[in-house]
């Protein structure tokens, strides 16, 4: 069905964009408009998502070329959940924002940076067209360059640096894979190169293609032995772009990954085994860097990294049970990691610092706020009724029925070393005492009463999500191995965009 | 032609490669600019080089009938090409920051602890 109403979102958060340049160094009019232009995207997505729960899957033809010839926009269950986890994500940063990003970056255009960023990233989720990805892709990474360097101190841009370097890599790898892909078929639409792609006479080539986009794919949502870039860069800014950053701009390399591998390249045994050896390395190196780590930050920066493993291993299993897995488990990441480096900016808020031997005592000082975050971090974790738990399941059952029997058993390996680290950090933050009296400078206490609430509440929010997730699992598991089965057999999805030819 | 330009596509590739893999980080620029190049190329070579055959129809006829250029390459190497001078742009004014910041090309210099600052 045609509905040119699709890129509403993305529209949005292009005229926040504009209208807060326009408002150039007016901060006061900017937290407004970025907090009222991302709510008012989240009702857009929230309507989207309605919309294509109820009558399926929606097409926009840009500038009315049809559909091989022209650009295609697709909103099926996968992009308009994604969407809205994304639009959820944005209310919750730029509240965030107005006071955890301090005033000189403001100043230097912080907030129309980061609503580029959002509509970048909805702009990859709509698409149907493969150039147009990259170009959308390269949007995100732009702007999150800006924002990763905004502020100019040292270790900022020196971690600007790697970030930026790996990016490029990662985007020229893709560029190679689209070119030879063009090559072989002479065309660009997803749909259509899903059709053409298996009339190829060299299938090796078409293998080897592939690989390309695995490479391209894998530096962006860091998967072993890519990943190095994450970890000595995410702790470098401030909270509120790391919370962006580690909640979506990982998934969308695996959201790429999931669209190119279940409707272009259906993995075969050697990309399943390749995945599959990835995952397990991913899971087990990343879990090892959170061990060592000392710095909240740059904990939760390798446990994106282990994380990516467990949907990279689901993808490598490649049926509906695992796929089921992963959309599941990519919900509840969404929500929790942007939710943790959040509550990482909170910590260095009431307490000065981020290093773990230097904090103590919070859930004596802020027993409130320390309740609120252990929720998250029990969801994290996967303790059963909440949302980290379910997705487990399925990643298991399929592990075992396939006989993966490695993958499961780093599947334990990396959910006890999560529990493990979130236990010490748990245990050392909030429980020990503060051994010595030593300069606490609380930077909280001395907010005024809007300032806490802008800052709490976006954590509250992003924890109901999660609740709601995991309480009410039984809906969200209806949309996930909903959008499993319609990536596993794409026939609706190349309908929908082809038509009937 | 089709064999110069895979000659010059692999010598733009090898070198590009052979440049990332160096610590020096002008140098590690200049290699990711000759492999955006070396892709651009690419495409213009996979989309099938033909000569003196613009896409264009006479009126008399409703479909092609002859061979032509592919023009799509070519709107895909523009698009990459601004994006790439965009970037290429950030990524000189940041190594200068740093150069300026770290007083050193070594990319194994970057490594600075945290420091802790006002912002969260």
């Amino acid at each position: 069905m045609i509905d040119n109403n699709i890129l509403a979102p993305v529209f949005i958060h292009l005229f926040t964009a504009i209208i807060q340049l326009i408002c150039w160094r007016k901060t006061v009019t900017q937290r407004v408009l970025s907090i009222g232009g991302s709510v008012l995207g989240l009702l857009v997505a929230i309507r989207l998502f309605n919309r294509v729960d109820q009558s399926g899957i929606l097409t926009m033809n840009a500038a009315n070329w049809d559909a091989p010839f022209g650009i295609v926009f697709v909103a099926d269950t996968l992009s308009t959940t994604l969407v809205l986890l994304t639009s959820i994500v944005a209310v919750a940063v730029s509240m965030f924002s107005t006071v955890g990003i301090s005033k000189k970056r403001m100043l230097y255009g912080y907030f129309p940076i980061f609503h580029f960023l959002i509509l970048g990233l909805i702009g990859a989720f709509l698409t149907g067209d493969i150039f147009n990805l990259y170009v959308f892709f390269e949007v995100i990474i732009i702007s999150s360059f800006v924002l990763m360097t905004l502020g100019g101190r040292k270790a900022q841009l020196e971690g600007g640096v790697k970030y930026m370097a790996m990016n490029i890599l990662a985007s020229t790898f893709f560029l190679t894979g689209i070119g030879i892909v063009y090559g072989l078929t002479g065309t660009l639409n997803m749909a259509d190169l899903a059709i053409k792609i298996q009339a190829v006479d060299n299938q090796t080539l078409v293998g080897l293609t592939s690989c390309f986009f695995i490479i391209g794919f894998g530096i962006k949502s860091a998967v072993f032995p890519l990943y190095y870039w994450l970890p000595s860069s995410y702790h470098t800014p401030p909270s509120a772009v790391a919370a962006t950053f580690g909640g979506l701009l990982t998934k969308v390399g695996i959201y790429a990954m999931l669209r190119i591998f279940s409707l272009i390249f259906i993995p075969d045994d050697f990309m399943q085994s390749l995945l599959m050896v990835m995952a397990v390395f991913t899971i087990i190196t990343g879990s090892l860097g959170a061990l060592i780590k000392n710095n909240i930050r740059r904990l939760f920066s390798y446990l994106i990294v282990c994380h990516i493993g467990f949907l990279v291993g689901g993808i490598a299993m490649f049926s509906t049970v695992a796929l089921t897995g992963v959309i599941f488990y990519l919900i509840h990441d969404i929500m929790v990691k942007t939710n943790m480096f959040l509550i990482a900016g909170l910590i260095r808020q009431l307490k000065g610092t981020l290093e773990m031997n230097r904090l103590g005592g919070l859930y004596k000082e802020y027993p409130k706020i320390s309740l609120l975050i252990a929720v998250v971090l029990f969801s994290l974790v996967g303790i059963p009724p909440l949302s980290g738990f379910w997705p487990k399941i399925f990643l298991f059952q399929e592990a075992f029925s396939q006989e993966q029997y490695i993958f499961a058993l780093t599947l334990i390996i990396g959910s006890f070393v999560t529990l493990y680290v979130i236990a010490k950090m748990w245990a050392r933050v909030f429980w020990r005492d503060q051994e010595e009296e030593r300069t606490v400078n609380s930077s909280f206490d001395s907010l005024q009463p809007y300032r806490k609430v802008l800052l709490v509440l976006p954590i509250l929010m992003l924890a109901t999500v999660t609740l709601f997730i995991g309480l009410n699992a039984e809906y969200v598991l209806k949309i996930a191995s909903k959008i499993a089965a319609q990536l596993i057999d794409t026939e609706p999805y190349i309908k929908a965009v082809l038509g009937n030819r | 032609m089709e064999l110069l330009l895979t000659l010059v596509l692999g010598l733009l590739y090898a070198a590009g490669v052979y440049l990332i893999l160096r610590r020096s980080m002008v140098k590690l620029l200049l290699g990711i600019m000759l492999l955006g190049n070396g892709t651009n190329l690419l495409i213009f070579l996979l989309g099938k080089l033909v000569k003196g055959q613009p896409p264009v129809m006479d009126e008399s006829v409703s479909v092609f009938k002859d061979i032509y250029a592919d023009p799509i390459p070519q709107a895909l190497i523009l698009t990459a090409i601004v994006i790439s001078f965009g970037i290429t742009s950030f990524a000189i004014v940041l190594l200068k920051r740093v150069y300026a910041l770290v007083d050193s090309d070594d990319l194994d210099d970057l490594n600075t602890p945290e420091e802790e600052e006002e912002d969260l």
